[in-house]
């Protein structure tokens, strides 16, 4: 049986790994292919690695650290971050990435999904979306963030996937840092929507907010970074306790 | 030090398998070549990406009767497991034959593609020496070979399906043996051992 996957997020910034609350508040958590490396060790599914502060003149550099992760951790990794070109994924795939995560860039130029998924395949194009509920309707923002658009969520994912995204990865921006748990309700609707699978991100504060991301939320996979990198909570003990709840897990 | 040769067709992440051999020691080279490949103890067959176009870009490089007619052990993995199929419904796909099977689609009420860790069983050849039924493996795919008398590992989403085969010198893996931690590793060095 297919197992629910659990993923670590690791933010970078000048090569080194943070994490940031409510998306300002940074603080340095250490470094980034030895982090991976211990999680990877201790039984976490995937990871992420986001590029916070993605610019032109560092883009090498995360090339360099992508290459550095690939050749230490032997799961899959995603990398995304101020992605914007094919040029950018090719560079980032031959460093070693399995995946690419695609945010901001996809909400200005959609038809970069269809050229991502003809030229490299659906598995590897990860649409991310950052969202907030306003007055009942879940708005796609961007920049991290910061800029709010007048595109409604779930018909954007809908549209991302039939442009041929393999993945949704939902960051709701209202639950992320409070570790009061998932966007559940919006899980379990994007999930009815889309037949590809969903990534929950934003706001796991304990085991039971895992299990209710993939009993209630529906979702493919549950993904954290404050947990993990608090040691908050255990990714051994996290997986025992789901497993034992009933749920398909890796051990 | 044995020689082994990741056939480069352009596809996907060759990258992660020469990192997960450099991991245990031995260094792979990616290359196009006929005279290399023929020449090389072990042969990879990765592959991440369409059928259709791999086929196609298999067949400009003159690797389509290559790849049949090699002699040493051969590794296909993920879609190189599918191209080295009689056929796939991926784009109506005429692939390399060297399997007698049909690559279909997933066609159920589940998520495609299936992505993430799955467990295989019905382990048997020395591929899987040292791995225990019913480990995890990392699996990312859409189509399917269905079960048939050459597999040698399955697997379920929503249908059984072959997660290894093998005939004569030829092996295949759907999952990814180089994401699939180190059981995956141990596969891929059970692989070089052959």
């Amino acid at each position: 049986m297919l197992t629910k996957r659990i993923i670590a997020c690791l933010d970078i910034k000048d090569g080194r790994t943070v994490k940031g609350i409510n998306f300002i508040n940074l603080r340095d958590v250490g470094d980034p292919v030895e982090q991976g490396y211990f999680y990877s060790e201790q039984g976490i599914d995937e990871l992420v690695y986001l590029d916070i502060t993605a610019t032109k003149e560092n883009r090498k550099t995360f090339a360099e650290l992508v290459t550095k992760i690939a050749k230490r951790i032997n799961i899959p990794f995603t990398v995304g971050g101020g992605i914007s070109s094919i040029e950018d994924v090719g560079i980032l795939l031959g460093s070693g990435a399995d995946k690419i995560s695609i945010n901001s860039s996809a909400v200005k130029n959609p038809d970069l999904i269809d050229q991502l998924a003809g030229k490299y395949g659906s598995q590897c194009v990860v649409l991310a979306v950052d969202a907030k509920n306003i007055d009942g309707k879940w708005m796609v923002h961007l920049v991290g963030g910061r800029v709010p658009t007048q595109i409604e969520m779930f018909t954007w994912v809908k549209e991302a996937e039939n442009r041929g995204a393999g993945e949704i990865l939902f960051t709701s921006m209202d639950h992320d840092g409070t570790t009061g748990g998932y966007a559940n309700e919006a899980l379990r609707k994007m999930s009815k929507l889309v037949n590809i699978p969903i990534i929950a991100s934003g706001g796991a504060g304990t085991i039971q907010h895992f299990a209710d991301a993939f009993n209630v939320g529906n979702a493919d996979a549950a993904l954290a970074a404050s947990v993990f990198h608090d040691n908050v909570i255990p990714i051994p003990h996290l997986k025992e306790e789901l497993r034992k709840m009933g749920i398909a897990i890796r051990i | 030090m044995k020689k082994i040769a990741i056939i480069d067709y352009g596809a996907g992440n060759v990258q992660s398998v020469i990192f997960a051999l450099e991991r245990f020691g031995h260094n792979a080279f990616l290359t196009n070549q006929a005279n290399k490949i023929k020449q090389a103890d072990k042969v990879i067959f990765p592959g991440v990406g369409e059928a259709k176009s791999a086929m196609k870009a298999l067949t400009e490089l003159g690797l389509n009767k290559l790849i049949p007619a090699l002699t040493q052990p051969v590794l296909g993995i993920c879609l190189g497991m599918q191209l080295m199929c009689t056929h796939s419904e991926e784009n109506d796909t005429e692939a390399l034959g060297i399997f007698p099977v049909q690559v279909k689609r997933f066609n159920s009420e589940l998520k495609v593609p299936q992505i993430g860790w799955n467990q295989i069983w019905n382990l048997k050849c020395d591929l899987f020496k040292g791995i225990d039924e019913k480990s995890f493996m990392y699996f990312v795919h859409s189509y399917y070979v269905p079960e048939n008398e050459f597999s040698i590992a399955n697997s379920d989403y929503g249908i059984n399906f072959s997660a290894a085969m093998n005939k004569d010198n030829f092996y295949a893996c759907q999952f990814h043996p180089e994401k699939s931690g180190i059981l995956g590793h141990e596969i891929l060095r059970n692989f070089l051992e052959i």
